[in-house]
């Protein structure tokens, strides 16, 4: 496979397109398999079949389509309508007279002016909804691997490096340091064998955006794995996907098999010097994995059990050799990088935060799903144009971006930009793109609860202060919201909170108290509704608390 | 019938030979652990503590780092499932949208919390995460099949559905 094979390929895949008289896309990502969007695909194939139209019509299943909430999702891409909730009756509807009348099936009809659509600037699911997820052919078709090219065949691995730091890219998984810095530092680093690693251990509740990208667009994220090998002097790169995705494993393995085949993976990519291999490892069902140093303890076939830093893994990772570790999204980002120039990337974003965040929005809003928005967008824009706002008769209360690892956006921050630092700044994180809603139902003791038993239960238990502290920060809250509480014990709560974040090891224990201290800092009412009056307090001292549920 | 007897593994139980293909393919390495644990208990369904001890072997570990690895995620299984499973989640947008109360309700109904199977080794309840359909929340996954935008009384109707249905086995 020579850069004019590539070309050659693209140029006959648009073609075998452009015949085609009517392409129809369903969605196949889990969100509408879940709901139902087999039958419906099926039903849309099986009418085809019966009318004849197979040659001029083609059918096919991309990644998501974004709207969740409203599936199984199908677009005629032809003239780009978008049906919704389509069910068997439904999608046999589309084809007897959209496809065969042109009379478009107006009960199932998905407004796409409206700003869920409309408000998005997709780089990251730019073909995500509009390519089939398991052809490679078609990935190439839109452009795919042609950042690959360009790199192996014009570029220098400084200059690649040089052109991802001025883009001002910085890392999607939720700490946001510098995507150009990290490679430059790996490249740097001494070392027989370099390893690039993909971090696909989305284990944040509520967040599902890596998901969809594996299921939707795998390619893109091999190419910006390969690209970063070539960059920083790497040979092998893993993917290390939860288990609990058996979908973009699967596809995962397929798009690795389709990639060696036509030789943009494995040995001599594209006629060069580079030799690049991806292997997948599977997690097991460990939240604090998505932690770097644990994943790679993982990756060994260890415990995942986080180790002290320094060393980092960008000078002593997996076997104790350089490794660069990047999550799924940001290596999403590097081939439209690459392709389009810095430049282009600049222009999107705020000064400091550059480029689109992809959300998966859910909770108690209308439009659930998956939206990527350039950064700095109103909180307000997110929720309430995009979103759609919370159900009828009901008001928003809060936000939560981050999951165990962040905090509540009360209503007086709406209008906050959503960038990594004016997060951080009301004591929330950027997270890896998780964005529940919450309503005037949700009590936000609880909603603390609820996040201090998850990190309590994913507490490896190397460390005291996490494996001890947020096993009493439970145990308090249990208390607190068992009207067992007095004065006293939020006192003991606040100090436990800043011993834990202070004193853990790893990023799970230092974020923890994260959930508790902010909706302490904006919801501190609704504690002090649930506490005893010292006086009347006759309970036993010391906690209590049922850890059994 | 010599030839028979020479395909057959040496415990009598040919899913060892399964087994044996996997620990082959990862060249018997001890990094490919979490790989082996995940086809063991394909084939198996449960990891229990002989298989941890030929697992343990094969990959020249020892049994303490296999235990060790095993029980640290929570993806493995030491005690076999019921005959069909219901792993609800409980991620952040299935709590939000109400998850506890049909954690509770089917608690009540099968008289088994979470994290057990029913007496009559009908039902396995098991918590989950986050399965990532948020979009559908609440979800539970019952069996192989994600069932989306559930309530306390939709979950027991479907769970009883669950119950007469014969689970296919997967071979």
């Amino acid at each position: 496979m020579t850069q004019e094979d590539l070309q050659e390929l693209s140029e006959k895949e648009l073609q075998r397109q452009g015949e085609k008289k009517h392409r129809i896309l369903y969605c196949s990502a889990a969100g509408c398999v879940s709901c139902g969007g087999e039958k419906a695909s099926a039903a849309l194939k099986a009418k085809i079949k019966e009318h004849g139209l197979e040659k001029e019509c083609e059918v096919v299943g991309t990644g998501c389509l974004g709207l969740c909430g409203e599936g199984p999702l199908v677009k005629v891409q032809t003239d780009n309508t978008l049906y919704q909730n389509v069910d068997v009756a439904a999608a046999e509807q589309i084809v007897e007279s959209h496809i065969l009348k042109n009379q478009k099936v107006k009960a199932n009809l998905s407004d796409i002016s409206q700003p869920f659509f409309a408000a998005q600037t997709k780089i990251v699911l730019e073909n995500c909804g509009a390519i089939d997820s398991e052809s490679i052919e078609e990935y190439i078709a839109a452009s795919g691997y042609e950042a690959l090219a360009k790199v192996l065949n014009e570029m220098q691995p400084a200059e690649v490096i040089e052109e991802i730091r001025k883009s001002g890219l910085r890392g999607r998984g939720g700490a946001g340091y510098s995507t150009g810095l990290k490679w430059g530092i790996v490249s740097k680093a001494h070392g027989e064998q370099k390893y690039v690693v993909c971090n696909a251990d989305e284990g944040d509740p509520g967040a599902f955006m890596d998901r969809s990208v594996l299921e939707g667009d795998p390619h893109r994220v091999l190419e910006g794995m390969a690209i970063a090998g070539y960059a920083v002097g790497a040979t092998q790169g893993y993917v290390y996907c939860r288990a609990e995705y058996p979908l973009a494993i699967e596809r995962l393995k397929l798009a690795i098999k389709q990639a060696e085949k036509l030789g943009l993976l494995g040995n001599r990519i594209i006629e060069s010097q580079f030799n690049f291999r991806i292997d997948i490892r599977i997690g097991a069902g460990a939240f604090v994995c998505g932690e770097e140093t644990a994943l790679l303890q993982s990756i060994e076939g260890k415990r995942g059990n986080p180790k002290p830093r320094p060393p980092y893994p960008s000078e002593k990772g997996l076997w104790g050799m350089p490794t660069l570790i990047n999550n799924v999204e940001t290596f999403a980002n590097i081939a439209p990088i690459i392709r389009k120039g810095s430049d282009w990337f600049l222009k999107i974003g705020t000064e400091k935060s550059k480029g689109t965040k992809v959300f998966a929005l859910a909770g108690n809003i209308r439009n659930t799903g998956l939206i990527e928005v350039p950064m700095g967008i109103p909180l307000r824009t997110i929720i309430f144009d995009i979103g759609g706002g919370t159900a009828e008769g009901t008001e928003f209360k809060a936000a939560q971006t981050g999951g165990p690892s962040g905090g509540c956006i009360p209503a007086e921050y709406l209008d906050l930009p959503v960038d990594y630092e004016s997060l951080l700044k009301v004591g929330s994180i950027m997270g890896s793109g998780g964005l529940i809603v919450m309503d005037s139902t949700s009590k936000m003791v609880e909603v603390a609860k609820f996040f201090m038993q998850f990190c309590m239960d994913e507490s490896c238990g190397k460390c005291i202060p996490c494996r001890v502290g947020t096993r009493h920060i439970y145990g308090l809250l249990d208390k607190i919201s068992k009207k067992k509480a007095t004065q006293d014990d939020m006192v003991l709560l606040q100090e436990l909170c800043t011993m834990v974040k202070e004193t853990s090891l790893c990023g799970l224990g230092q974020s923890a108290p994260n959930p508790v201290l902010s909706t302490l800092r904006f919801f501190r009412k609704e504690y002090d509704e649930l506490l005893q009056p010292v006086e009347m307090y006759m309970g036993e001292p010391g906690v209590e608390a049922d850890f059994e549920k | 019938m010599a030839q028979v007897e020479k395909q057959q593994h040496p415990s009598g139980d040919n899913r060892f030979k399964l087994l044996d293909r996997a620990i082959t393919k990862h060249q018997a390495r001890g990094d490919a652990l979490i790989e082996v644990l995940h086809v063991a208990q394909g084939i198996f369904g449960y990891l229990e503590n002989d298989l941890l001890i030929y697992v343990a072997r094969a990959l020249k570990l020892p049994l303490s780092r296999v235990y060790g690895v095993a029980t640290f995620y929570h993806f493995f299984n030491l005690k076999p499932n019921g005959e069909h499973t219901v792993v609800l989640c409980m991620g952040t947008a299935c709590y939000v949208k109400g998850a506890e109360h049909i954690q509770t309700a089917l608690e009540e109904r099968y008289h088994c919390k979470f994290g057990q199977t029913t007496d009559d080794n009908k039902v396995s309840l098991i918590t989950a995460r986050c399965v990532g359909s948020c979009g559908l929340a609440p979800v539970a996954v019952l069996d192989n099949d994600v069932v989306g935008k559930l309530n306390p009384d939709e979950s027991i109707k479907r769970v009883e559905q669950l119950k007469n249905t014969r689970r296919e086995v997967v071979s």
